[in-house]
């Protein structure tokens, strides 16, 4: 069945845009991978009812985009796919608390409404940025980033070999239900009893393949340790990039910026 | 260093479910000889490469590569002498992109950053994949991803290269081109394959297994032709020594 492999196509899509020659590529990784982290704490790190001091936060979802030159379609396409679990988490809040909080014309918002918007956005700014990360960077560089800035060798090495075999896995449940329909011609979709044994047989077939593929790995010498061999250097752009997201996560964090600019433009129009 | 480079003798094994692959293989294998390993579905071609690359530990008898008996503490040095390649390049292609992969070896044998590039380009070169180095593996065609494979091994410049079925799923000049490079290649060679044209082309030697066992080992041009051993190791003469199907046909048609 088709869709099987163009979805495997399409989720390598983002990845391949780092190839490109773009401002924001060409940033060391360990560079954009450490100001993503320090992002999604800060954006994390704010309460449940603080959505307007969220606000100045997507000043770095907008701004590394362009300087990546990342079409924004492919980018909201996977924050769509994800959203399920953070509207999951969200729906609920409205219904656990009605307080109202404030009204704007006829409408009247109460806590839990503003509750889950902040859920809402929280999800939408830190998922935008690490999109935005794979896609200016690609997947291999965030690992080896990862590695290089102490993340335990096994968990990057996990990380690295998921992504490497995804494709060939899926490949592989691709063939599996294709032969599938094709010997079922009235029912093309395995019925819920048939897809438990493809699946029993895609953990079996990708076990073996582990196995071989670890015996690869030890017959080159592998000793738990995949080598990072990539050697990046940190520059002065670097470190201003790296610079200029952390004091806009300081300034967010410290101050409330969208209070600041109200008081000033109030006091301005006085 | 002997100059026997390759050691089996007595070799068993036996699989956990009691299936028993291998009843007793014995044969040598001299520096810069290339050797083809036939046999039919089964024959035990498989187990015996995994017991030279020390995937699998003798059950009864020895192995030995080199000047090193395999034993799970020689297998550092077995796998500096040894190099496999295996069917299926997607098991052996596990690095993002094709340079890191063929670099994989060379690092994991503690070589300083040059010599990993040098010989990465060496190898890449052999194969004629040096255009291929910064393409992530699992978007290479398969002809590619075989060539990639053979480097990554190269790297590691083995004494005695141990090649499982390489030509399968190769289209037929992909085909060509791996026979072409095989036959360059200085390596002491072991070719497990179906592939008796090819045996043909590169190996002066053949060894035959039929039900874990070395049915015949002895010239290529001669097993390869001996009608009786290849039946009953359920197997055929390979096309090149067949009979002409056409010319046959004009012989009997009546004059």
């Amino acid at each position: 069945m088709g869709h099987i492999e163009s979805s495997l196509a399409r989720l390598g899509r983002l990845d391949e845009m780092a190839a490109r020659d773009t401002p924001a590529s060409r940033l060391d990784p360990r560079a954009k991978v450490a100001a993503t982290l320090a992002f999604v704490v800060v954006v994390a790190s704010f309460g449940r009812l603080d959505l307007g001091r969220l606000a100045p936060l997507a000043v770095f979802p907008l701004v590394l985009a362009p300087l990546g030159d990342v079409p924004w379609r492919p980018v909201l396409a996977r924050l769509a796919l994800a959203s399920p679990f953070a509207l999951g988490i969200a729906a609920f809040e409205p219904f656990l608390d009605r307080a109202p909080v404030a009204t704007l014309g006829a409408v009247t918002l109460s806590r839990g409404e503003l509750a889950a918007m902040v859920i809402l956005a929280k999800f939408a700014l830190s998922l935008c940025a690490a999109l935005l990360l794979v896609a200016t960077t690609g997947f291999d560089a965030v690992c080896l980033a990862l590695a290089k800035l102490g993340a335990p060798r096994v968990v990057v090495a996990q990380l690295s070999l998921t992504y490497r075999y995804l494709f060939v896995l899926g490949e592989e449940a691709g063939r599996m239900v294709r032969a599938h329909g094709l010997r079922a011609p009235d029912a093309p979709r395995p019925t819920l009893r048939r897809a438990g044994s493809l699946l029993g047989h895609l953990l079996l077939r990708a076990t073996t393949r582990a196995e071989r593929i670890h015996t690869a790995m030890r017959a080159r010498g592998f000793d738990g340790r995949l080598p990072m061999r990539r050697r990046w250097s940190f520059g002065r752009l670097d470190a201003l990039f790296v610079g200029a997201v952390l004091l806009l996560l300081f300034a967010a964090r410290a101050f409330d910026l969208p209070g600041l600019v109200d008081a000033a433009l109030s006091g301005a129009l006085r | 260093m002997s100059h026997h480079l390759v050691v089996v003798s007595d070799l068993r094994f036996a699989y956990a479910d009691g299936t028993s692959a291998l009843r007793g293989i014995d044969f040598t294998l001299h520096h810069g000889e290339s050797v083809g390993l036939v046999g039919a579905n089964g024959a035990g071609k498989s187990t015996l490469l995994l017991h030279l690359a020390g995937a699998l530990m003798p059950a009864h008898g020895t192995v030995r590569i080199g000047d090193w008996p395999v034993t799970p503490k020689t297998l550092p040095q077995v796998r500096r002498s040894l190099g496999m390649v295996f069917q299926d390049p997607d098991d052996q292609l596990f690095m993002p992109t094709v340079e890191d992969d063929v670099a994989f070896g060379p690092e994991n044998l503690g070589f300083p950053p040059e010599e990993i590039e040098s010989r990465v380009v060496a190898s890449l070169e052999r194969v004629g994949a040096l255009h291929l180095r910064r393409r992530t593996p699992h978007r290479l065609s398969g002809g590619e991803k075989r060539a990639v494979a053979i480097a990554g091994v190269l790297a590691m410049s083995p004494d005695v290269l141990v090649m499982d079925e390489p030509s399968s799923n190769l289209d037929p000049r992909a085909r060509r081109r791996l026979i072409e490079q095989l036959k360059a290649f200085e390596h002491t060679k072991i070719i497990a394959t179906h592939d008796l044209d090819l045996v043909l082309d590169v190996c002066a030697r053949t060894i035959v297994l039929a039900e874990g066992r070395v049915a015949a080992d002895g010239p290529t041009a001669q097993l390869l032709a001996d009608d009786a051993l290849l039946s009953a190791s359920g197997l055929e003469r390979p096309l090149r020594l067949q009979g002409c199907p056409r010319c046959a046909a004009r012989s009997a048609a009546p004059s």
